[in-house]
């Protein structure tokens, strides 16, 4: 599978998390201030020189849990504190945002047109502050420089590895079930209609050739869709219209529901450990990144705000259960006896859904434990 | 022409990978195995004819006897022998065979790191094929020597005339009459190599691709049948490369072509959800080819990732698609 996917997985899961916190923190009426500087922040963290240095080592794909601790440290990069259930949701948003866009993207190149959309975005958030620009400049070019030689057969396999990635996951973002481009059990809609991809033929043709390969016959045959020609490319470059509007900003002002999330009765939940949690070779890389991100935006408490992002009630309550089975450090508390008190309190069906998410225990080293403590107090 | 029948449910979804269904039909046995892969693993289902028992099996990729992480599957194809029957996996890690049932694994042929091992077909030999994981491809096919009975399986022959990886490989060789080419290998570039087996393999042809993936090949009939990342299904003639057909076939990326040799049934498959079901009509010694279009079946919402005839007149066929956990068939009505 594909070695070169991490920046492209930072940049457009970075650009949905920057897009969602943009929304959040305007529904808050958060102060100017305060949300350009954790734009600022989060944003200079994100395209440092470093971090993206090592994001572009060729390296494999790892777990949603390594995504996740490396998320929820570069938002922790600004004066933002989430709660872990917010972070939680968070992740969810912006990994179904990104499979989405993986899974509609018309062909494999368009990933990076999709990419650039984020980037362009996020340009436009932190387009006051001289450096922060400077810095998705540079990210944006060494892009260009890694991916533009890539056959498309090679793009491709980056998406399906993203997609590998992806599997499973089917939570419901009222957003898209708003507007149909998810169905009640969490499917994307594919449709077998619109422009076919650049470079592909309308479906339709059979055309039988001579041994000189001249055209001796055409047939047309019904195609089972309406198709149309493909739309004009879009730019490659560092700034141009992108023409497709996958990796977009979909989060507008006015819909603070459009950030709820919701899992399907009748749909798996997907756990998000790998086979080995936290193997060797996953500690080294998130050691790398986390090393590689700058410490010298560490808040001081005081300075700092908090703020919980998803705070309907219902969403409160899942966030008490999520916080209390998941993050409580396991080496000093029972796990096992505090998950079964609070699951006690719910209901059957919300039982199974929680007992779902439990990672399986990893008997292994303690340098794992420490470093997952470690991560808990994020 | 054609009908649902009831799904077979697997415990694992499809992962999204070209040609991601293999199917083996046992007669004596009254059944037939099906293997999908799922990202790590490969989830194989033996079905009885009857439609009454169905048993589930899952292997995973790693070394035997080592318990070090497993990595990830490109592939997993039965491979029909004269003599045996064998289950081919191929991952980031290495090669496995297994036995047909994925009872014993038989073989494990480890590779060195970045290499990636990708397709696997065929009676005669075992052709497998091998690529780098990364940009740098190596395209190396590897041919192994089975014995009718054991695990003593070698490593005869590396061929390497591919820059790219491989994505695809078929064979043919046709009962009485001696075929001229009976190997047809593909790769990321859409480039195709056509070879005769032997004592050593002879390349007699390459077909170049225009840098659009051949994601599936087939041979029949002197006929390669090669389905693109564009869309499109191309037929040519394997030994000259003269261009017979072009199907302008699916509006995405083709993700498996497969033919039912008695019939002359073609089936193509892809990423716009549809499935389609073609006649061909090849006559070798006048060199003329027809193909006409009978069927389609859409899946909705579904990135099909594998199709495969379950029989050789192509009476059914069954059908894969990423994040779906089950097998849809389709009979003829």
């Amino acid at each position: 599978m594909s070695m070169r996917t991490l920046p492209l997985v930072f940049i457009n899961l970075g650009g949905e998390m920057l897009y969602i916190l943009d929304q959040r923190l305007r529904a808050h009426n958060t102060s100017e201030d305060n949300s350009e500087k954790v734009m600022n922040d989060i944003v200079g963290t994100m395209f440092s020189k470093a971090f993206m240095d090592e994001l572009l080592k060729p390296q494999q794909l790892y777990s949603h849990r390594t995504m996740k601790t490396v998320l929820t440290r570069l938002a922790h990069a600004s004066i933002m504190r989430l709660n872990p259930a917010s972070m939680d949701r968070l992740y969810e948003l912006m990994v179904m945002a990104f499979k989405y866009q993986v899974f509609l993207c018309l062909r494999p190149k368009d990933l990076l047109l999709i990419s650039y959309n984020h980037m362009d975005t996020i340009r436009e958030f932190v387009k006051d502050t001289p450096m922060a620009v400077n810095q998705v400049d540079e990210t944006h070019r060494k892009i260009i420089e890694t991916y533009s030689s890539f056959t498309e057969g090679e793009l491709q396999l980056l998406r399906q590895t993203l997609l590998t990635f992806f599997q499973d996951m089917h939570v419901r973002v009222s957003l898209f079930l708003k507007d149909q481009i998810q169905n009640p059990n969490g499917r994307f809609a594919l449709t077998t209609s619109g422009p076919v991809p650049h470079g592909t033929d309308v479906p339709g043709l059979i055309r039988i050739f001579d041994c000189r390969g001249r055209e001796v016959r055409r047939r047309e045959f019904p195609s089972g869709g309406s198709y149309t020609s493909s739309i004009r490319e879009g730019s490659f470059e560092l700034h141009g219209n992108r023409v497709i509007r996958l990796g977009m900003n979909m989060y507008t002002v006015d819909h603070p529901e459009e950030t709820h999330t919701s899992r399907a009765p009748s749909v798996k939940v997907i756990t998000y450990g790998s086979p080995n949690p936290l193997a060797k070779e996953e500690l080294n890389l998130l050691a790398r990144l986390m090393g590689s991100m700058k410490t010298e935006n560490e808040p001081k408490d005081e300075s700092g705000f908090r703020i919980n992002l998803f705070n309907t009630d219902k969403e409160e309550e899942e966030a008490w259960v999520f916080f209390f089975s998941i993050f409580i450090p396991c080496c000093y508390i029972n796990r096992n006896f505090l998950i079964k008190a609070f699951l006690s309190c719910f209901t059957e069906e919300r039982q199974v859904v929680l007992r779902k998410e439990e990672k399986p225990e990893n008997p292994s080293n303690n340098k794992g434990e420490e470093l997952l403590a470690m991560m808990d107090d994020l | 022409m054609y009908h649902k029948e009831k799904s077979i449910q697997i415990k694992n979804s499809a992962s999204a990978l070209y040609n991601n269904l293999s199917v083996l039909r046992i007669a004596p046995r009254r059944l037939t195995h099906f293997t999908v892969v799922h990202a790590n693993m490969v989830n194989m289902v033996s079905a009885s004819w009857d439609g009454l028992n169905y048993t589930h099996r899952q292997l995973q990729s790693k070394e035997p006897n080592v318990a070090t992480s497993t990595s990830l599957i490109m592939q997993a194809a039965f491979c029909v022998l004269p003599s045996r029957d064998l289950l081919v996996v191929t991952s980031q890690k290495g090669i496995q065979m297994y036995e047909s049932d994925g009872s014993i694994m038989v073989y494990w042929h480890a590779l060195d790191t970045p290499e990636t091992a990708t397709g696997s077909v065929c009676p005669r030999d075992i052709y497998l094929s091998l690529s780098h994981s990364i940009g740098v491809s190596s395209g190396a096919i590897l041919v192994f020597d089975v014995p009718s009975k054991g695990s003593n399986i070698t490593l005869s022959e590396v061929l390497e005339e591919h820059k790219e990886s491989i994505t695809d490989m078929a064979s043919e060789c046709s009962g009485s009459q001696e075929c001229i080419a009976n190997l047809v290998t593909a790769d990321d570039g859409g480039n195709l190599c056509v070879w005769k087996s032997g004592e050593e393999f002879q390349l007699l042809n390459k077909i170049p691709g225009f840098d659009m993936s051949c994601s599936s090949v087939k041979l029949w009939k002197g006929t390669a049948v090669a389905g693109y990342g564009t869309g499109q299904i191309r037929l040519y003639e394997a030994v000259t490369g003269i261009l017979h057909a072009e199907i302008n076939a699916h509006a995405r990326w083709i993700y498996s072509v497969d033919i039912a040799p008695f019939s002359g049934l073609l089936l193509s498959a892809a990423e716009d959800s549809l499935v389609r079901v073609w006649h061909m009509t090849i006559t070798p010694e006048t060199n003329s080819v027809e193909v006409a279009h009978l069927h389609n079946e859409c899946v909705t919402d579904t990135q099909i990732c594998g199709a495969k005839f379950c029989d050789g007149d192509g009476y059914a066929f069954a059908v894969t698609g990423y994040d779906l956990s089950e097998i849809i068939r389709y009979i003829q009505s």
